[in-house]
């Protein structure tokens, strides 16, 4: 098994939605995903995610079977960010403390925190109460909790999909730049032709089986 | 009995107070609500419960037997358990079920032993008379405890899958994922009996406590005894809640770390 892949997906079928008989995700690319809604792109993004173990069929994560990897372990690594930006109760800093922590990361300090929050193009401070953040702003803060941890691979649902269109494309070129510099990868769901157009590099079409 | 001062209820004056049920029929029907049936129904079982519990103990009381005592320890446990696993509804699943069982026998075993050994300390150790009436009020309570976890536990696993499998997919341990929900369940468990003690001798007099009152004891032993209970209930309570939400937050993960808000089967 060669090992400049990412993640080699071989006769994959879960619960009749998802049904992928070859499919090949390379290393420090972004990935667009398309396809029509009910297609299974949630799906095939939660097996990656190990948060759905497939029915049959294998998926390897760089030449590992997944299902010898630890899945919290897994996870920690190939972190994965769901449609519905996860907010907890409490302040935009709480917010991006529980990231760390929930990771097995050591928080980092304010003036980390205080730029994460800026370069999404957010002009609230961290005392402030995440509940009230508008949509967009939850997303773009999900966004920012997960950039500060140390992943290998990003994994977005739908991660932009409140914003506006200008912001989303100057919060995704943040994005993309910074995981370059992580040397991570991307893999990201998306229903914006820009999106696709601009920062793919790779993409891959999910149709209903 | 060696204190005399207790009036003995005459059974028409005993009778009579089965008026109150009669009003409270009157008002029913005036209103038009119609719960006339089920309050006769619960006036009938609880004359006749407590007439027979009234004999059962009078019985046990007299042959103060080690097996019977413990006999009827088990039963109150087995009943307490089943009440648990029909109030909490139908979707418990067989491992939930048996974790129910072992947190509720556990926690109040363990505090019984406690209570009856250090705390009040009578010979000989199986004594019905003091035996049965405290592991009632334990088992009672930490059967009420439980329940209550039950119900928040399943509720906001139901209520917050989104959260919680948020915080799995970036990496949480399942621990971790579901920590403040098991915080709020036993929260939910304990406060009852927190509040019931904030309000204690002020707002109510309880009813063993009116008990012994009312059959001569001095109120500063009726309060004495009364303490030491509401501490035993606390931690019976305490004890078998922690246990059970330890132990059943993983009947609703998988060996891949997945969340299913069902649990197992």
């Amino acid at each position: 098994m060669t090992t400049d892949l990412l993640f080699t997906i071989r006769e994959l079928r879960v619960n009749n939605i998802l049904n992928v008989n070859h499919l090949d995700i390379k290393k420090d690319k972004v990935t667009c995903i398309t396809g029509e809604s009910g297609a299974g792109k949630s799906t095939l993004m939660k097996t990656l995610n190990k948060m759905i173990t497939p029915d049959s069929g294998e998926i390897f994560y760089k030449g590992t079977p997944l299902k010898e990897i630890d899945s919290v372990q897994h996870r920690r690594k190939v972190i994965m960010l769901s449609q519905v930006p996860l907010i907890f109760p409490g302040t935009i800093k709480d917010n991006l403390i529980m990231g760390y922590k929930l990771n097995g990361m050591k928080p980092g300090d304010d003036e980390i925190l205080k730029q994460a929050i800026h370069n999404m193009q957010m002009t609230k401070e961290l005392h402030e109460d995440a509940g009230t953040l508008s949509g967009g702003e939850k997303q773009r803060l999900a966004l920012a909790r997960i950039l500060l941890l140390e992943a290998d691979v990003y994994l977005l649902d739908e991660p932009t999909s409140a914003l506006d269109e200008d912001t989303e494309m100057m919060v995704l070129d943040h994005f993309i730049r910074e995981i370059k510099k992580k040397h991570a990868s991307l893999l990201m769901i998306t229903h914006s032709n820009k999106v696709n157009e601009q920062f793919a590099e790779e993409r891959i079409y999910l149709s209903r089986s | 009995m060696e204190n005399s001062s207790i009036i003995d209820i005459e059974l028409w004056r005993l009778i009579s107070a089965y008026l109150f049920v009669l009003l409270l029929i009157f008002i029913f029907k005036v209103r038009g609500i119609a719960r006339q049936k089920m309050l006769v129904m619960a006036a009938f079982r609880m004359t006749l419960q407590l007439v027979i519990a009234g004999y059962v103990l009078t019985y046990l009381f007299e042959l103060s037997n080690p097996y019977l005592t413990l006999g009827v320890i088990f039963i109150m446990e087995g009943f307490a358990i089943y009440t648990i696993y029909k109030q909490a509804g139908t979707r418990l699943s067989v491992s939930l079920k048996k974790t129910i069982a072992i947190s509720m026998i556990t926690g109040t075993v363990f505090c019984l032993i406690f209570f009856n050994f250090v705390v009040i300390h009578f010979e000989p150790w199986y004594d019905p008379r003091y035996f049965i009436p405290i592991a009632g009020m334990i088992i009672g309570n930490s059967m009420t405890g439980i329940t209550l976890s039950v119900k928040v536990l399943l509720n906001s696993f139901t209520s917050q899958r989104d959260m919680i499998e948020g915080a799995l997919m970036l990496g949480a341990e399942p621990k971790a994922a579901v920590k403040p929900y098991v915080n709020h369940a036993f929260d939910s468990a304990v406060m009852p009996t927190i509040n019931n003690m904030l309000g204690m001798g002020i707002i109510f007099l309880p009813g063993m406590m009116t008990g012994q009152i009312l059959s001569g004891v001095s109120p500063l032993l009726a309060i004495e005894y009364q303490i030491v209970i509401l501490l035993g209930i606390l931690g019976s309570v305490g004890l078998s809640v922690i246990i059970f939400i330890l132990l059943a937050y993983k009947n609703f993960f998988n060996q891949d770390a997945q969340f299913s808000p069902e649990g197992k089967s």
